[in-house]
């Protein structure tokens, strides 16, 4: 240990005097970084290039051990990635007392966090949106950022059947006890119906492992962590673009990923041949990630027949299709219409994989509600699935809430709530196709230029793809106070037809006069 | 020829994706089941003639505490007696929901002004501060000096896996020590979260308490940072904790070593009956001004069970790190699940704000600790006067809502063959889910178990 703090002094004499904090004293308040410490000076005085010391057997058999080499990795990771703020907070004058320059005791008064070498991550790129407009004071400001429907008046909105579900529940006086980890098996029943239709073979023979989850990101995430655990090397397909955390949960399930071509910014529409071409080129066994309707970010959905095609290719390959269904109901407005694309691919006989949300079409956001369906050729398949997928969940989370799941499950198994329910579906996606005209309308009598803004009306469901980029974003939240996402993207959930004449200038703006 | 974006992972060759695959099973995986499993990875996938692309997926075990539960509701016996899961129980053997929280829960569902937005990615604001200064203190130096992040989790699990995922990515050292015994998820959960799961010696069946020698050694030889586990109060499964004195000890060679805790506080409350007694292990760590981590759970001491709700606390240096540190929860959490649950977390919130709440709440809390102390006593005695042999003071000796037996998994499963009791086979009673009515017939169970292997 003395060899090491000698060797320290060297180290820091020759970088200058600014690395001047030698040793410092320990109390036993948090002792032992003192080691850590001096190796880092050693690295930092090092990688600055400093001549090297003569290293004597303890240092260098510290240096032989892999933990050793890992902390300079790491410290050399913490570098390249620091800014000045990091490095100046580690060698502030608070945070280092030098003392007298004594062999590494115990008596170190460390006041270095372990942490310090944290760099302060960007803010959610979808959800930091509605924090930036929380911010804003202008009066004309518009939200148009996250997906959360709101009325006419702006206001969010719970729809009347949660309520009196809620209310129900209240009454009977239920309990709060643990779910099993699957969830809610009256949920878990509800929901696997309502996407595929109670008569579907599918159900019939009982061939769907479904499993209560975390809304929609959640339900994915444990389809990602079984995607790589059971079928290590493969790869999922996104499409480009798609909606934002997709990307997070694969790479933090470490499921390897690649783009489809889907967005062509010429047509303001679907890129069917590029799309068919890239799941073509794809390896064999393959999973294929679509959106079941209403297209997240571009509202840009295939047609009944390029599904057709699409469910071909994915039978080609040996694909296994895997759909995100987030807006069952709100896209159309019709639950079963909104499903036919998951139902098209069922009807093959195929295996997929399917993660619901109740978040929009429940307005259960904060809820937590979804569900991950495995469609599996035989229902033993189905629960040997189910049951790995049990062995996810529980060290994430051990099971699910309950309170989401019995709302759906009372509003779907009760007759009069369901219809009820239909009929708020209905009112909701009819506001979004209505200011989706207003605002085409808006947009058509205020350009002059030609534009065919006729893609508004085609898109579906609760985002538009503009055709935006991001400076042209930016004069939109810069100059005229409209927040949305950088990709261009703008929720019409988040629109008034008040408002849509205002957003159309704001538009015609930014697309003409940024580039 | 387009040039789309690929992951990260995208580039390595398949064959080194499986290896690494493989590799990540066998470290991670305890359980026979996962390694067979991975044993036949396809290569193409088929699902024509009758063939599933799932075939090489085996059937998992049931979990061995929660699969209790679903053997028990198996069992059509009258006498049937569910000790496994620890879920509070009343004299009748009912489940509980406080009134306090029935309370908040009509105030919340009947506020019309209420809505169901996303919570932000760290949760309700107001209960993450309120669950810091229910564990910290009020007047926590930690909490006035900003330098605690808290971020609204689900529940126990939920706020370890966080912490754990946290601890892997941005912390040195990726080793943490459990205590041997503990509660069975703990090195599943930390085990999938990246870290490397090592054991310190706590419990001596000898004496059937702490084995605190061991526990000294074990730390003490421990890399320098390592993480920590510890049991806030109430150690699950063996009820038994640390006195004062030792949890000083532990402190002292904790930081002496920079080991850093990790505090797992599932029975705050639910221990000795009083909120501040049961969070002195944390805050005495706190209190001297060094780094900690604490996961809290509100299912057991506010009965929110099925609620999923808790909190992951971070004690750090500085304002500015406990700011940053923050910022990378996010980045966990938001892959994970997006945002946490909104109702449970309300319930908290409306209680531990409400002064009249929170003491109606400490009183319900004292009864059902009350309650099971009061179980201890009725089952201790009831062996005693049926001469079983051993010595059975542990019983009364340990605290919270399990008791460590002492029987072993042959006596467990006799037990519940012969008496339908269903209870872990390590040995471990939920005593939460016992009543003066069926101690009688738990005592006979013990009896016979232990006067058979004799």
């Amino acid at each position: 240990m003395a060899v090491v703090a000698s060797f320290g002094v060297h180290g820091c004499g020759g970088a200058g005097a600014s690395h001047r904090g030698g040793a410092q004293t320990e109390t036993v308040t948090d002792g032992g970084l003192s080691m850590r410490w001096y190796r880092m000076m050693w690295c930092r005085w090092w990688l600055h290039g400093g001549g090297i010391c003569l290293m004597m057997s303890e240092a260098w058999s510290e240096i032989q051990s892999v933990r050793w080499w890992v902390s300079i990795f790491n410290l050399v990771k913490a570098n390249s990635m620091l800014g000045t703020s990091n490095h100046s907070t580690f060698l502030a004058k608070d945070s280092i007392r030098a003392k007298s320059f004594t062999r590494a005791s115990m008596n170190v008064a460390v006041k270095v966090s372990r942490f310090n070498d944290i760099t302060m991550a960007p803010p959610d790129p979808i959800l930091g949106v509605s924090e930036a407009f929380r911010a804003d004071t202008h009066e004309m400001k518009l939200n148009l950022g996250v997906g959360a429907y709101r009325t006419e008046d702006l206001q969010p909105y719970v729809l009347s059947v949660v309520k009196k579900a809620e209310t129900l529940m209240l009454d009977r006086g239920e309990n709060k006890e643990y779910l099993p980890i699957e969830g809610l098996d009256a949920f878990n029943k509800a929901t696997a119906e309502l996407l595929f239709g109670a008569d579907n073979a599918v159900i019939q023979q009982q061939r769907v492992a479904t499993v209560q989850g975390l809304s929609g990101t959640g339900s994915l995430r444990l389809a990602a962590v079984l995607i790589e655990r059971y079928f290590p090397g493969s790869k999922v397909l996104i499409s480009s673009p798609t909606w934002g955390n997709h990307k997070n949960i694969f790479n933090d399930a470490r499921v390897p990923w690649s783009e489809y071509r889907y967005y062509d910014p010429k047509t303001v529409g679907l890129d069917f041949d590029g799309m068919i071409a890239d799941i073509k080129a794809a390896p064999e066994g393959s999973f294929v990630l679509l959106h079941g309707c209403a297209h997240n970010p571009t509202g840009i959905d295939p047609t009944s027949e390029q599904w057709e095609t699409i469910a071909d290719v994915i039978q080609e390959k040996n694909h296994i299709p895997f759909f995100d269904v987030a807006y069952q109901g709100f896209a159309s407005g019709s639950l079963d219409e909104d499903a036919s694309s998951v139902r098209l691919f069922a009807a093959r006989g195929m295996e997929l994989l399917i993660a619901q949300s109740y978040s929009k079409n429940l307005g259960l956001y904060a809820e937590r509600i979804g569900a991950i369906n495995i469609v599996c050729s035989s229902s033993d398949a189905a629960q040997r699935v189910k049951s790995q997928l049990k062995r996810i969940a529980r060290p994430m989370y051990s099971n699910p809430p309950i309170h989401g799941a019995r709302i759906v499950a009372n509003v779907v198994g009760n007759p009069d709530l369901f219809n009820e329910w239909k009929e708020e579906m209905e009112l909701m996606a009819g506001r979004i196709k209505s200011v989706r005209k207003k605002l085409y309308d808006s947009l058509s009598a205020k350009d002059n230029s030609g534009k065919d803004w006729s893609f508004i009306l085609k898109q579906i469901g609760m985002f538009s793809f503009t055709g935006l980029n991001k400076a042209q974003s930016d004069n939109m939240t810069n100059k005229w106070h409209v927040y949305m996402t950088k990709d261009g993207r703008i929720s019409l959930a988040g629109l008034s037809s008040a408002k849509c004449e205002y957003l159309a200038d704001a538009i015609i703006d930014s697309y003409h006069n940024i580039s | 020829m387009h040039s789309g974006k690929t992951s990260p992972f995208s580039s390595f060759s398949p064959a080194d994706r499986r290896l690494s695959a493989l590799y990540r099973h066998l470290e991670g995986s305890s359980s026979i089941a996962a390694m067979d499993s991975i044993a036949a990875a396809p290569t193409s996938a088929s699902s024509a003639a009758g063939a599933s692309v799932f075939d090489h997926v085996v059937r998992g075990p049931e979990d061995p505490i929660l699969g209790v539960t679903v053997a028990y509701n198996k069992d059509q016996s009258p006498v049937k007696l569910n000790l496994g899961v620890g879920a509070y129980r009343t004299e009748e053997g009912k489940p509980l929901v406080l009134n306090v929280v029935r309370r908040a829960e009509q105030m919340l569902v009947n506020d019309n002004s209420r809505v169901k937005e996303y919570l932000p990615i760290v949760g309700l604001a107001d209960f993450n501060k309120l669950s810091a200064k229910l564990i910290l203190g009020a007047d926590s130096p930690a909490i006035q000096e900003n330098r605690v992040t808290t971020v609204q989790c689900l529940s126990g699990t939920g706020s370890l896996r966080v912490g754990a995922e946290f601890l892997a990515r941005h912390y040195h050292e990726h080793t943490i020590y459990i205590p041997q015994p503990t509660w069975g998820n703990h090195p599943k959960v930390f085990g999938f979260a990246g870290l490397s799961v090592k054991s310190y010696r706590y419990y001596d069946p000898a004496t059937r308490g702490l084995d605190f020698q061991g526990l000294l050694e074990d730390l003490g030889s421990a890399p320098s940072g390592a993480i920590v586990l510890l049991h806030a109060c109430a150690h699950n499964p063996t009820g038994v904790d640390p006195t004062p004195q030792q949890w000083e000890q532990i402190r002292q060679l904790m930081r002496s070593k920079a080991l850093l805790p990790f505090f797992d506080s599932a029975y705050q409350g639910f221990a000795s009956g009083n909120l501040d007694a049961d969070a002195q292990s944390v805050r005495i760590f706190v209190n001297d001004g060094g780094e900690c981590l604490v996961a809290q759970s509100y299912a057991k001491n506010l009965g929110l069970y099925g609620e999923r709700v808790g909190a992951l606390s971070i004690v750090c240096r500085t304002a500015d790190v406990a700011g940053r540190v923050e910022s990378q929860l996010k980045l966990v959490i938001r892959p994970m699940y997006s945002n946490p649950p909104l109702h449970g977390a309300s319930i908290v919130a409306t209680i531990l704000k409400d002064r009249n709440m929170f003491q109606e709440w400490t009183i319900e809390l004292k009864a059902m600790a009350d309650r099971i102390i009061t179980m201890r006593q009725k089952l201790f005695d009831a062996l005693c006067s049926r001469g079983t042999p051993g010595d059975w003071s542990h019983i009364i000796k340990q605290i919270g809502m399990f008791t460590f037996t002492g029987l072993n998994s042959e006596q467990v499963a006799f037990m519940t063959k012969e008496y339908h009791i269903y209870m872990t086979s390590d040995g471990r009673i939920s005593m939460a889910g016992l009543s003066s009515k069926t101690v009688p017939h738990l005592a006979d169970a013990i009896h016979a178990a232990v006067k058979r292997a004799a």
